[in-house]
């Protein structure tokens, strides 16, 4: 037995080796053409080389509201606004949540009264809000309308997307409600009851299905980048969704590796692909020249897809699972090094060159920030899947820092920026208030990296405490409670970020102020 | 890339050979196994409490899967218990295995602390046993009342955490329950060669070079 397991082990590995190496001989050898040609598709006639961002570049770069991509953005304007409005009451929610179960670390007997705030269920209800009502909302909203404007053809049904989108935010709703009273499936990423699930497949199928039409009947021949990005992800997260949500089909420890295959794979194959997307969109578009290196996009894109769905394991490192599963998850998961590399050679050199616009352009900021935490929480995460790394890190605070560097600093920050460019496009107005982008962006970074280093350090300590039997218990609780409360500081100045990104959007609605005046 | 086919196909088909290796193959695996025949079945009281602790999130803080002690020798010589096995979780759905240790780990908790009343008490108010423990307190579970009636089960707390009023604290049906459960998390009975094959090895020696020492 141990034998045919240790061979799958080998196969699976060789397999994503081989894949890997067809992908680079066909690129090498010009079978797949990917070069600045395609690279450039993203804009229209006349676009390359002019920085494009409606508010930020100050008068400097004037942005053109050009009729042909007003035109392609009408028909959808309505639900992808729609969509980023609730993704960011959804975010305000969430955030607040967090807060309140950060704070509960360090005041246990704060609201012990109300059930639906002790720490279990509010940090549970925080991460399912950010998570499907935030991250997905905001990045469903972000790919429906770059969509449309890479292929330069309208969205199509944008009343079905929109039927999507209230099907969701019902499906988020409901289910965040569920678990604040106490109904749960009880699985980590997975605790939104089946029933409630049902809703929220419905609003992914009929938000999924635009997509594509969109796809189908586009007007470009070539897919660019962020298209694959885009259209795998809305490929892969049904297909995880339901197999891990059939009820009773799982149980004991089969149940813990579909668990974990499912947790890991939201952030790898549906989170990543719409943080990743819209960086590969925005961070050209905004300065106006094509990425680096387009070819190695391709082993980006392909080197995720094979290796970062294997990882997931790594969750149970010295647990009640096979050895080669782990070791199967441990080897991808430093293997992941080169897709991420190949997405950071791409990203960062592209605005290293353009560091002008990395000055000016506060979208800019915000996305190539994220695509920054991008690189740090792949290399991170290849780490901590290491043994060695795992025996100290695991079952500590350390892991929840992680989980923030990739689902906050990453895909959240790429989001931010990617809605500062978004929303004057979509409402043909400038942001009334120009110094607030830049207060959310320092409130972001300043009270991330108090969050993040708070935890980091303080998981660390506490790691290497629990592996020493003679330190008790009642030490490592003692020892960690600064860092907790350092973290609910950070916490709170995040969220105090997301209040301004709220204000600035309201003020953006409702002010009379045109783009072009 | 200029097709949509082709990358759908693509696409799905890593993600289907992904769930093979990580879904599909551990699960023939461990369901071959039969639960050990020391491990008895949740009774209905038990499975009531161990729908409390997925309701209040218990398994946020806590994880029931003591590390193979390749990993680390500490979760052993806290009295954590030994490394569990597939066959542990037989009877367990949802899986409660978790990934935090804010508190220790639970999965034999029954027989480090088999006291009912040190539970409830504990449940009630964790800082009238541990003045340095973070446990969220859990009164909704409890309610208090001017006089116990027959039957009702009174939390033993010492005096700076009984309510002021002079009333008494009487465990509700829930935190019985909840209780019920935790003292049946016991996996202290010996496992199988077979069982020890299927847990992750980690650093662990081969049995056959652990028998000869390390």
């Amino acid at each position: 037995m141990n034998e045919t397991l240790g061979f799958l082990l080998a196969v699976s590995f060789i397999v994503s080796l081989t894949a890997l190496g067809a992908l680079i001989w066909s690129i090498v050898t010009r079978q797949i053409s990917a070069g600045k040609a395609q690279a450039s598709t993203i804009f229209l006639e006349g676009e390359a080389g002019k920085p494009d961002d409606p508010s930020s570049f100050d008068g400097k770069h004037e942005h053109q509201f050009d009729a042909l991509r007003a035109g392609v953005d009408a028909p959808g304007r309505r639900v992808v606004l729609v969509l980023a409005v609730a993704s960011i009451i959804f975010l305000i929610i969430g955030s607040l949540f967090g807060v309140v179960a950060s704070l509960k670390l360090h005041l246990p007997d704060w609201l012990a009264n109300i059930a639906f705030t002790t720490f279990g269920r509010a940090r549970t209800v925080h991460l399912n809000l950010v998570a499907y009502g935030w991250l997905s909302t905001a990045g469903i909203a972000m790919a429906l309308w770059i969509l449309p404007r890479m292929f330069r053809t309208p969205l199509q049904r944008p009343a079905m997307a929109m039927a999507g989108g209230i099907f969701w935010a019902v499906g988020v709703t409901a289910g965040a409600t569920a678990i604040a009273m106490g109904w749960s499936d009880g699985l980590e990423w997975l605790e939104i009851p089946w029933q409630i699930d049902i809703i929220l497949a419905i609003g992914g199928l009929f938000l999924a299905w635009p997509a594509i039409e969109t796809a189908r009947k586009r007007n470009v021949q070539h897919i660019y980048v962020t298209g694959w990005y885009f259209l795998a992800g809305l490929a892969w997260f049904p297909i995880l969704f339901f197999i891990s949500n059939v009820p009773g089909l799982h149980s004991g420890v089969e149940q813990a590796t579909t668990n974990w295959w499912f947790a890991h794979n939201v952030l790898g194959l549906w989170l990543t692909p719409l943080g990743v997307g819209t960086a590969y969109y925005l961070i050209p578009k905004i300065i106006g020249k094509p990425i680096y290196s387009y070819s190695v996009s391709l082993l980006g894109f392909w080197g995720l897809a094979l290796f970062y769905s294997q990882v997931g394991i790594h969750h149970l490192i010295g647990g009640p699972v096979p050895t080669w599963v782990v070791t199967l998850s441990v080897v991808h998961s430093v293997m992941m090094f080169i897709p991420v590399i190949a997405v950071a050679i791409n990203q960062h050199i592209t605005v290293a060159q353009n560091f002008w616009a990395f000055k000016e352009s506060m979208a800019l900021r915000f996305v190539s920030t994220g695509a920054l935490m991008y690189t740090a929480a792949s290399f991170q995460g290849s780490l901590e899947a290491v043994r060695s790394v795992n025996s100290i890190t695991h079952f500590t605070h350390y892991t929840i820092g992680h989980a923030h560097l990739g689902a906050y600093a990453f895909v959240s920050v790429v989001l931010f920026g990617g809605f500062y460019y978004l929303f004057p496009h979509l409402t043909g107005k400038k942001w009334p208030y120009p110094r607030l982008i830049s207060l959310h962006y320092w409130l972001t970074v300043v009270g991330f990296l108090i969050y993040f280093l708070s935890l980091t350090v303080g998981g660390f300590f506490q790691g290497i405490s629990l592996l020493d039997a003679k330190t008790s218990f009642a030490q490592i609780t003692k020892d960690i409670l600064p860092y907790l409360e350092g973290r609910s500081l950070g916490g709170v100045l995040m969220t105090l970020g997301h209040f301004i990104l709220a204000f600035n959007v309201v003020a953006l609605l409702i002010s009379k102020q045109r783009g072009e005046a | 890339m200029n097709r949509l086919v082709p990358l759908f196909v693509g696409a799905v088909g890593i993600l289907v050979f992904a769930t093979v290796m990580l879904v599909v193959l551990p699960g023939l695996q461990v369901r071959t196994v039969q639960a050990p025949p020391e491990l008895s079945k949740y009774t209905v009281e038990q499975l009531r409490g161990r729908d409390q602790y997925v309701a209040n999130g218990c398994v946020y803080c806590h994880s029931q899967q003591p590390r193979s002690t390749g990993q680390t020798l500490a979760d052993q010589a806290r009295g954590w218990g030994r490394p569990s096995t597939p066959g542990d979780y037989a009877y367990d759905a949802p899986q409660l295995l978790g990934t935090m240790r804010t508190g220790p780990d639970l999965l034999n908790v029954g027989v480090r602390l088999p006291s009912q009343d040190w539970h409830l008490t504990h449940l009630y108010q964790p800082r009238a046993i541990f003045d340095w423990s973070i446990m969220p307190s859990y009164p909704f579970l409890f309610e208090t009342k001017e006089k116990a009636a027959p039957g009702d089960i009174v939390v033993k707390l010492p005096e700076a955490y009984r309510p002021k009023d002079g009333k008494v604290v009487i465990a509700r049906q829930e935190a019985l329950d909840l209780v019920k459960y935790l003292l049946s998390l016991d996996r202290t009975y010996p496992v199988s060669a077979q069982e020890a094959a299927l847990r992750d090895r980690g650093f662990d020696p081969k049995p056959d070079q652990a028998s000869k020492g390390r």
